[in-house]
């Protein structure tokens, strides 16, 4: 009994961990899409901006200052995504793929150059990293059944940035259903021509939105190498900026909702490395890679309009082109 | 009149060589921030690429791969579709050739078993791109999003098949048995030599006459067929291509099918060609590098067959550079690839605005 | 004229988009409190003009002074500080938005919305009471009816502060008995000091509402009249820049036996919303029937539907022997290889492909006839010469079948649809909106290659929102409204004032059952 209980809390809180890229890039891929630009560039971002934030952190010994050069790797590309598709009217899929598949290059390239090491950046120590943090009164809890694990294992011992994600998701909210930024975010996702002609500048709003999601990705990706690992390597997103697209999907482009669905497919992750090799009686062994693959499987259900609808708002992945 | 041609031979030649020269120089800017010379890089990638047979042969055979998966993602775009899916098609279309391969009784011939080989390659991608296509058409739902995640399943679904289907017992690494012989395509070394000609050995193989005739079957298709006119009609218009009586629903599944069977063809340069057994992620990166090859072939079969070549030349002279320079890995191919679909795709129309303003500029009428 | 009477005043405004040339130097000036009517045909740069005022565009040069001010605009936001407001043709509303959040937007007065709603809520209400424009606030606009969100796109105006008051095209979506309701609330805006400018090509209009009137045409402004010493002819002539030709020269109809049975139709739009309902009409061999009604009473999904494009949900079509009914359709394949061509409404986004050559334009819908496919070879040297020919019978210019489709002047292009479509000798022509957009010149070519197919034994059912085109082309009419047929009369009895009151379905009931029955 108590070990599945124990258990339970542990796979939550595994998801938990599993879950914050996936919070911070969709939130990124909400403020881009709901003002009219598709961002497919999360993964891209969250990459860029682990690999960065690395090397800043070892190159300057302060995990801070990681997560500021992580901001601006990731900042920097959403911009790419913003000259490109705001500016330049391009497709917003090519330049999207064009980042993703730039961000691979780059940290290959660029972690060879400056630490001899293709694709990967020398383990932090303990000060270059941003550490869990205990809650005070883990003791005192401790003492109350049920509650006191809960406490101690699922809610203590986290990073700050694992709280700032929790906390930045009713941020969204706010900002996007109650301030005039957020009317003016979601009117120009839908019809942009309204927002020109109430005389408020398209591509400036667009721009605000990326920069916006720049940011996000960027604590996501540093979130990635100095938190949840001690160093980049290769490859480490492996999907969650596509996985935080289909939870963008999936949570119908509204912040709580979109942090459910990043909760059930970290939960999905967590639960698949704990089951492989396990035998469920009655049902057999569950391959792992139909669990790791439900989240994708998922997303196409409820794209195609089985179970609900996903709608994005009207005007996505169309440049803004001023005429009558 | 005079204008519209200089607008045509803008918009047709000249951005298009800019855009790519641009991609060039952002290129050599990276080489130069990591501390490389460009020119002395470009020396050795353009030896290691064309310098002699044996990185030519490479050169051809990663090209070869390059025009399928660029062919895939070109026929796709006629219709207006943006497949990205090339990746997961590639790869499960290598299972669909190495069923044929690994099954079929070895005692046929090889002129039964390559052609149905190859069929089953161009079925099985055909199918892996069939579900985004009837979800597209009839549901709705946008093919961007649908192939990335059928990506990531092919990828599942390869890995499961694999460590769990056709992996030999006793063996660790998640790999099939080795395919019969007579699936086995020639090494273009071994026919040279059967016709008296010595050449370096390279894993060039037959696949490239398969990918020459699929880019000229390609071309004829699209602009000398009245399917190929409904395909390209539906991606300009839809509403004029209803209009016209073309059924735009069925195009969307008909071209889906086209490009996930092209890309299909990856695995028989891969696993026919080169491996003659199927492997992990074999495809690696060739569907991504077809989406450059196809906005920097301008879609068209001959614009893809050079853009194609010119990858080949860059993964084989990366691979070089890897090899002579320290501080550089062939990995700078993929920034390439990264900034050709940038400045060929994204930011195609950069110096549009200025070349019109100075070449084409607007005569007073009348 | 006393200077501080002038709200706008235009000196010299040219602007270019690529070759063409919409504002060719244009002034205009507009007295405060008056209604301004601004008249041209489609296309001569009345829209642009006013979107350059509003900020939308920028002028190439050339000067605008707002209330006396040099005022320079590079964006709607500067327009509307300066007191302009702007109800576009084509509403710019945000569909999923309430009533009040899309008023609100762009004039939020602070970083919180919560307090500028509930501010927007009393301000709104006031001026509803004040104007009679009363509208539900927190509905979303896609639920109310056009009327309703002109009505929202005039409050926005209102809300922002707009003295100035521009409308273009306002009535072209509504019934004369909701334009009229408009001019009441014109009169109302008046009264309160707001000055109006009334973009439009609808001379009765003019007449009725304003006080000044400017004509364009071609991108130059060629006359301003007090709209009580001119007429509609003298209007017109302007417009058009020679006499108005208003009837063609056609013999009397030799009608045969019906071509084409609609039964009870009931037709649903793309959207899955009824947009036709119980409609029953026939089409016969040598006779033009013409569809009249304001523009999307139903007579597009009509019309998509005659055309296979659109399935029926109810009723029936007999055409040439097949019955399409709701469970057996047929595609517009399926109606050319019976003898059906259709010349579509929107030429721009169904007739043409613009990124097409012009004998790629010219094989749409064709391009799997017998002729030029020889197994699965396209013939394309054939198509071409079979689009040079076209090119040829219609005075198609340029006459060049490898230049792109959207080289070619609206006339053009509309000429080469019609080629394709008449060239084929179809027995049933469905033809929306013959001439809109076109050139005086190709109008009289077009009508009377339309004249010249009734008399060659041809059904046609013809579309036009144009009263004048459907009077004196069509030998009987039939009038939508709301999608029902809400009127039927015969060509040479028909006039304006009762095809406007069957357009309105304001006829008294008896007459309509009358008009009706066939």
């Amino acid at each position: 009994m108590s070990d599945i209980f124990i258990n339970t809390v542990l796979t939550l809180d595994a998801s938990v961990r599993v879950c914050i890229p996936l919070i911070f890039a969709s939130m990124a891929g909400l403020f881009a899409e709901r003002s009219g630009v598709v961002d497919i560039g999360l993964e891209g971002k969250l990459l860029m901006s682990a690999f960065i934030a690395a090397s800043a952190a070892v190159v300057f010994g302060s995990p801070w200052i990681g997560l500021l050069a992580g901001i601006f790797a990731s900042s920097v590309l959403a911009m790419v995504h913003g000259f490109a598709s705001i500016t330049y009217k391009g497709n917003q899929i090519v330049s999207g793929v064009a980042i993703n598949i730039l961000a691979a290059g780059l940290t290959m390239i660029l972690s060879l150059a400056w630490f001899r090491k293709a694709g990967i950046t020398p383990t932090l120590k303990n000060d270059q990293r941003f550490l869990s943090i205990d809650l005070p009164g883990i003791e005192l809890m401790d003492h109350v059944p049920i509650l006191g694990v809960i406490y101690r294992e699922l809610i203590s011992g986290h990073n700050i940035l694992v709280y700032l994600a929790f906390a930045i998701v009713p941020m969204v909210w706010w900002v996007v259903f109650k301030t005039r930024f957020g009317l003016r975010l979601r009117a120009v996702g839908e019809n942009p021509k309204a927002v020109d002609t109430a005389g408020i500048s398209v591509e400036s709003l667009r721009y605000k939105a990326l920069l916006i999601g720049g940011i996000l990705c960027g604590i996501g990706g540093v979130y990635l190498s100095t938190a949840y690992n001690a160093q980049f390597v290769k490859d480490m997103t492996a999907g969650s900026g596509f996985i935080a697209l289909a939870a963008l999907i999936f949570g119908k482009w509204h912040p709580y909702k979109v942090l459910a669905a990043c909760f059930l497919f970290a939960f999905l992750d967590a639960i698949s490395i704990r089951l492989q090799g396990i035998i469920i009686p009655g049902i057999g062994e569950i391959p792992v890679q139909l669990i790791e693959a439900t989240p994708y499987i998922l997303t196409i259900i409820l794209l195609a309009g089985f179970i609900g609808k996903a709608v994005p708002p009207k005007a996505s992945a169309q440049p803004y082109i001023k005429e009558l | 009149m005079t204008r519209e041609r200089r607008l045509s031979w803008i918009n047709g030649l000249l951005l298009p060589f800019l855009n790519v020269l641009t991609a060039f120089i952002a290129t050599a800017i990276v080489f130069i921030l990591i501390g490389v010379d460009p020119i002395k890089a470009t020396k050795i990638l353009i030896y290691g690429a064309l310098g002699y047979d044996e990185g030519l042969g490479y050169t051809l055979y990663y090209a070869t791969n390059f025009v399928f998966t660029g062919l895939a993602v070109a026929v796709a775009f006629h219709a207006g579709l943006f497949n990205i899916g090339g990746e997961g098609q590639a790869y499960v279309g290598g299972l669909g050739t190495a069923l044929v391969a690994l099954y079929l009784n070895p005692a046929l011939s090889a002129w039964i078993v390559i052609p149905l080989a190859i069929s089953g390659g161009l079925l099985f991608g055909a199918l892996w791109a069939i579900i985004p296509a009837y979800l597209q058409a009839y549901r709705g739902s946008h093919i961007v999003i649908t192939t990335i995640m059928f990506n990531f399943l092919a990828s599942a679904l390869m890995v499961y098949v694999l460590v769990n289907v056709l992996r030999e017992v006793g063996e660790m690494s998640p790999e099939s048995a080795d395919f019969i012989k007579a699936s086995w395509l020639p090494f273009v070394h071994d026919v040279f030599a059967s016709f008296g000609y010595k050449i370096a050995k390279s894993p060039l193989n037959l696949s490239i006459l398969v990918a020459l005739f699929f880019s000229g079957l390609v071309w004829f298709f699209l602009w000398h067929t009245r399917w190929g006119f409904a395909i390209r009609a539906v991606g300009k218009s839809n509403d004029a291509a209803v209009y016209g009586g073309i059924n735009p629903k069925k195009i969307i599944i008909i071209t889906m099918c086209i490009s996930g069977a092209l890309a299909g063809l990856v695995g028989i340069n891969e696993l026919m060609g080169v491996q003659h057994r199927l492997f992990l992620n074999f495809n690696y990166g060739y569907g991504f590098g077809g989406i450059a090859v196809a906005l920097m072939g301008r879609n068209h079969p001959v614009g893809i067959l050079i853009a194609a070549f010119l990858f080949g030349i860059l993964y084989q002279g990366g691979a070089e550079l890897d090899f002579e320079l320290q501080n550089v890995s062939r990995d700078i191919v993929v920034v390439m690839q990264g900034l050709v679909i940038l400045f060929c795709g994204g930011l195609e129309y950069l110096y549009r605005p200025i070349l019109i303003r100075f070449l084409a500029p607007i005569e007073a009428t009348e | 004229m006393a200077e501080s009477n002038i709200a706008i005043e235009l000196i010299n405004v040219d602007k270019h988009f690529g070759a063409v040339h919409a504002n060719d130097k244009v002034n205009l000036s507009v007295q405060t409190g008056t209604i301004h009517g601004i008249v041209g045909e489609n296309g001569a740069g009345k829209s642009t003009l006013m979107s350059i005022l509003y900020g939308f565009y920028q002028a190439d040069s050339g000067q605008i002074k707002v209330f006396n001010k040099d005022f320079r605009a590079i964006s709607s936001k500067q327009s509307i500080e300066a007191g302009i407001g702007m109800v576009h043709q084509h509403f710019m509303l945000v569909d999923n938005f309430t009533v009040l959040e899309n008023v609100v937007l762009g004039s939020e007065g602070g970083a919180l919305i919560t307090e500028s709603l509930s501010n927007a809520r009393i301000e709104l209400t006031r001026l509803a009471k004040e104007y009679g424009l009363e509208v539900e606030l927190d509905v979303a606009v896609e639920e109310l009816s056009v009327g309703m969100q002109q009505r929202v796109e005039i409050l926005k105006g209102l809300y922002k502060g707009a003295k100035v008051l521009i409308l273009d095209e306002p009535t072209g979506v509504l019934t004369p008995q909701e334009s009229d309701e408009l001019f009441r609330i014109f009169e109302a805006l008046k009264n309160q000091g707001v000055t109006i400018i009334l973009i439009t090509h609808k001379l009765r209009e003019i007449m009725s509402i304003t006080d000044h009137v400017s004509v364009m045409r071609a991108g130059k402004m060629v006359a301003h009249r007090e709209t009580s010493k001119t007429n509609p002819e003298e209007l017109a002539e302007l417009m058009i820049g020679r006499k108005v030709l208003l009837n063609i020269e056609k013999s009397k109809a030799k009608t045969g036996n019906p071509v084409l049975v609609a039964k009870n139709l009931e037709i649903k739009n793309e959207q899955g919303l009824k947009r036709v309902s119980d409609v029953s009409f026939e089409a016969r061999s040598g006779e033009i029937l013409g569809i009249a009604g304001v523009t999307g009473n139903g007579q597009g999904t009509l019309l998509k539907a005659l055309a296979g494009i659109l399935p029926i949900s109810n009723g029936s079509i007999e055409i040439m022997g097949q019955t399409i009914t709701s469970k057996n359709s047929l595609n517009p394949e399926q109606l050319r290889d019976l003898g059906v061509a259709h010349v579509p409404e929107d030429r721009q986004r169904m007739g043409m492909i613009s990124e097409f050559t012009a004998s790629e334009t010219a094989l749409l819908g064709y391009h799997k006839d017998k002729t030029i496919n020889q197994g699965v070879w396209l013939k394309r040297a054939l198509v071409k010469a079979n689009c040079e020919s076209m090119m040829e019978a219609f005075d198609v210019r340029p006459n060049n079948p490898n230049l792109m489709s959207s080289n070619f002047s609206g006339g053009n292009q509309q000429k080469l649809i019609l080629a394709r479509e008449f060239e084929r000798d179809p027995d049933l022509l469905i033809i929306g909106q013959p001439t809109r957009g076109v050139d005086i010149g190709a109008i009289e070519f077009i009508r009377k290659r339309i004249i010249d197919m009734r008399d060659a034994g041809k059904a046609i059912i013809l579309i036009s929102v144009e009263l004048e085109e459907i009077m004196s082309l069509s030998d009987r009419i039939v009038v939508m409204c709301d999608g029902e047929i809400t009127g039927m009369v015969n060509g040479k009895d028909a006039d304006e004032a009762t095809l406007g009151m069957m357009m309105a379905n304001a006829l008294p009931t008896e007459e309509i059952s009358e008009g009706v029955k066939l």
